[in-house]
């Protein structure tokens, strides 16, 4: 096998490192919610639809509670409170708290026994939806076959408009795609709000509601039921609204989420404190509900230099590993992320890029690694562009990848054609299969570049760990440590969203979810 | 090695013998393979000005779609003497020169750069601005002259606006990656009118840049330039610095702080 040795000493000890930078930030989460938590509890339990205006109930319901300063209760007090009280639904108590006159002050009313009582039965049904929908994609995903073999074709679709979507969705499966996933507008991870209904305008992908997530599983079930093959579906948990996508995915029976602990802050300007508490609860809920995430180190290489900064992917997956098994998630659902994005005209940077493929290979041996394309240095050359991305075909499968996004040799000019895609699902074949065993036959040489190389990345992935551990996440971003972006604290948007918890704080939902979560201590 | 042969007047496509007129084309039908497609394709070639066109590839790439390749004699041809194209004023300057005329402005020249709208992809004023660079030319930030600021992604005109009057920008740079629907130009447009609207649109150079921009378009919009594909920091940094040398001669300046 093409190993590469690895210092399992050092691991474990970039682990502990991790634990503790997590275990910090846990401390803060543990003792704050965020508007997009709380519309997330409020949807899980029931609550649906919009105005004429295209406000979404959980919307109002939460901007309502947050404007008398009481969100430090979460929704569901109120909810439990109004249900105690007689309202016959949680949808007709969340219209009249949303639309209703002003909200009574926490403490009027039913006592806390009493709400508590009340959400027992809304509980069971919130989760039941999830688990509901797990079972349903499970059972559909053994009907056809399973998956394919690693590296899974992951292929990108992003017209804008969600029936064209879909269109491209199916071709791309009958051209042998494992995953497709449909690209978000770009503005909306900076939306405070999640749209209503099926979408047919949008710019650079399209938006993801919870109606178009239903077009393109309907899509991708019809093309699986022609070919016998399960396709999954992939969108992304990020941005503002990050928990809120993630229960609809998992009600909605996606398969994977584009999901990291620190995306937003370091590419979205998302504040700090705003996402650490997001994704606390986006996790909770994809862990109970099977989603397999993906983690976006890949774009630490497309701001800082590939060459430079491989060391701080590494350490980042570590941290959103730490952060995902906090949250109750499976090594086996977390697609850590990296990315082929060295310069390919200098010399040996195969050599350095498989380095490091074979390294995240080893360290994370459970994990369905995600292995993204070059995109950087691509230019408006496809055919040149077509052999990069053969190359990175072919690290991936020596390598064993098992989520591999693929490059289009139209990167660097707009959004995948069909015959892009059809080209770069035709090329991975080939590659994949032509050298299916390379990983296999080969042993690289003691000391040479390869290595070297995989030493080298992990030994500064450590010493930037041990900096972070010592500093604190919210420093080592504060002074650029990742992707050499740097944010502050209170900073960024979203952070008026983040509100203490009071006491009182009611979310048996997520008391359930914690609960329930079998965390998968590693021996 | 011998001197080239001059560039003739009449340009034809090149392939193996002068005046063949060979290209490719790549392209979908929605139809499925078959002597029918094959037909369909040979046609569609031959109305894009293919002559003989062979239909090299025909595969089957979705439930209802064909992908083809076709090689043809293009029977078209381009007056090069009648092509004139708006260049930039610009001349090729050395990063020595550039630092010398910085030097005597006698200041730091602010420049804010952003990607704007809902448009998420820095890659493009990231090369431009950030101390890195793009192939080996470092990025504005790395000049002494320069005080570069890059406001990233998803910079919303106004701010940008604001942004740009705190810092007292001498130039503004805008990047445009998304171009679905010609949303780059409105927006682009958008933050002209809103910079005359409020007056101050002859206190700064604004620059716009992206794989679709090119100078002509950036000049349609009410840019000062517009920079495409292949665009260095250094090529930015000369038009800035000799726009600035042409305006300092008569300089009405509004700065605030």
């Amino acid at each position: 096998m093409a190993q590469v040795p690895v210092d399992t000493a050092k691991v474990a000890r970039c682990r502990a490192l991790a634990a503790s930078v997590a275990g910090d930030v846990q401390s803060f989460i543990d003792t704050h919610t965020t508007l997009g938590v709380e519309r997330t509890v409020a949807r899980a339990y029931g609550v649906t639809g919009a105005d004429p205006e295209g406000t979404p109930l959980a919307n109002a319901l939460v901007d309502r509670i947050h404007a008398q300063g009481f969100t430090g209760h979460g929704v569901a007090y109120f909810l439990g409170r109004a249900l105690a009280q007689g309202e016959a639904s949680i949808q007709e108590a969340a219209e009249a708290l949303a639309y209703g006159g002003p909200i009574a002050p926490p403490g009027e009313g039913p006592g806390l026994e009493a709400i508590r009582a009340a959400m027992a039965a809304p509980t069971d049904v919130a989760l039941a939806r999830i688990d509901g929908a797990r079972a349903a994609r499970e059972a559909n995903k053994a009907g056809h076959g399973g998956l394919g073999p690693t590296p899974l074709k992951y292929v990108i679709v992003a017209t804008g408009n969600i029936y064209d979507d879909a269109t491209q969705a199916k071709a791309a499966a009958f051209a042998g795609a494992d995953i497709v996933a449909v690209i978000r507008a770009t503005a909306q991870s900076l939306l405070d709000y999640v749209p209503e209904g099926p979408t047919t305008e949008g710019y650079g992908g399209t938006y993801a509601t919870q109606d178009n997530f239903r077009v393109v599983r309907t899509a991708l079930d019809e093309i699986a039921r022609e070919t016998g093959r399960y396709v999954q579906q992939t969108n992304y948990s990020s941005g503002l609204c990050m928990s809120e996508i993630a229960w609809m995915a998992a009600v909605e029976r996606l398969d994977m989420l584009l999901n990291d602990a620190m995306y937003g802050i370091l590419f979205r300007d998302i504040n700090m404190r705003r996402t650490f508490v997001d994704q606390y609860f986006s996790r909770r809920i994809i862990a109970r509900s099977g989603i397999v995430i993906n983690t976006g180190e890949d774009n630490y290489l497309t701001t800082a230099d590939a060459v430079e900064q491989a060391h701080t992917v590494l350490a980042s997956q570590f941290v959103n590993e730490a952060f995902a098994l906090r949250a109750g998630l499976r090594e086996e659902q977390m697609g850590l992320g990296h990315a082929f994005e060295i310069d390919p005209w200098k010399e040996d940077s195969f050599l350095l890029e498989v380095a490091q493929a074979q390294l995240v290979r080893q360290v994370f041996d459970r994990h369905p690694i995600k292995w993204m394309p070059p995109t950087k240095f691509k230019t408006g050359d496809i055919f040149q562009s077509h052999v990069h991305d053969a190359m990175f075909n072919l690290a991936g499968v020596m390598t064993s990848q098992s989520i591999e996004l693929l490059g289009m040799f139209s990167e660097a000019i707009h959004t995948p054609l069909l015959m892009d895609r059809y080209l770069a699902i035709k090329g991975a074949k080939y590659v994949f299969g032509t050298a299916r065993h390379l990983g296999d036959e080969i042993q690289w040489k003691p000391g040479g570049i390869v290595e070297t190389r995989a030493r080298d990345i992990l030994d500064r992935a450590h010493d930037l760990l041990v900096d972070v551990e010592k500093e604190s996440i919210w420093d080592a971003i504060g002074r650029g440590a990742f992707a050499d972006v740097k944010r502050t604290r209170t900073g960024g948007k979203g952070h008026a969203g983040v509100v203490r918890r009071e006491p009182e704080y009611t979310n048996p939902l997520l008391d359930v979810l914690e609960r329930d979560a079998l965390v998968p201590g590693r021996g | 090695m011998s001197d080239p042969k001059p560039e003739p007047e009449i340009l034809r496509a090149y392939g193996d013998r002068e005046g063949d007129g060979m290209v490719q084309m790549s392209f979908t039908l929605r139809i499925l393979p078959g002597e029918r497609a094959r037909e369909a394709a040979k046609r569609f070639a031959e109305a894009h000005g293919l002559k003989e066109p062979l239909v090299t590839s025909m595969e089957q790439a979705s439930p209802e779609h064909t992908y083809f390749v076709a090689y043809g004699h293009s029977v078209h041809s381009v007056d090069a003497s009648a092509i004139h194209v708006e260049e930039l004023g610009a001349r090729e300057l050395s990063r020595d020169d550039i630092e010398a005329q910085l030097k005597a402005l006698g200041r730091k020249v602010v420049i804010v750069g952003a990607c704007t709208g809902s448009d998420a992809h820095t890659v493009g004023i990231d090369a431009i601005v950030n101390y890195k660079g793009y192939d080996g030319d470092k990025g504005l930030e790395s000049y002494k002259g320069f005080d570069a600021h890059n406001l990233g992604a998803q910079v919303e005109n106004a701010e940008l606006c604001a942004r740009a009057r705190a810092l007292g920008a001498d130039a503004i740079l805008v990047s445009q990656v998304i171009t679905q629907r010609n949303c780059h130009k409105e927006n682009a447009a958008a933050l002209v009118a809103m910079i005359e609207t409020n007056g101050w649109r002859h206190d700064v150079i604004l620059l716009l840049g992206g794989p679709r921009i090119d100078n002509k378009l950036a000049r349609e919009l009410g840019f000062d330039a517009g920079f495409g594909p292949g665009t260095l920091p250094r090529h930015v940094a000369a038009f800035v610095v000799e726009k600035l040398a042409e305006r300092e001669t008569a300089p009405v300046r509004l700065k605030p702080r």
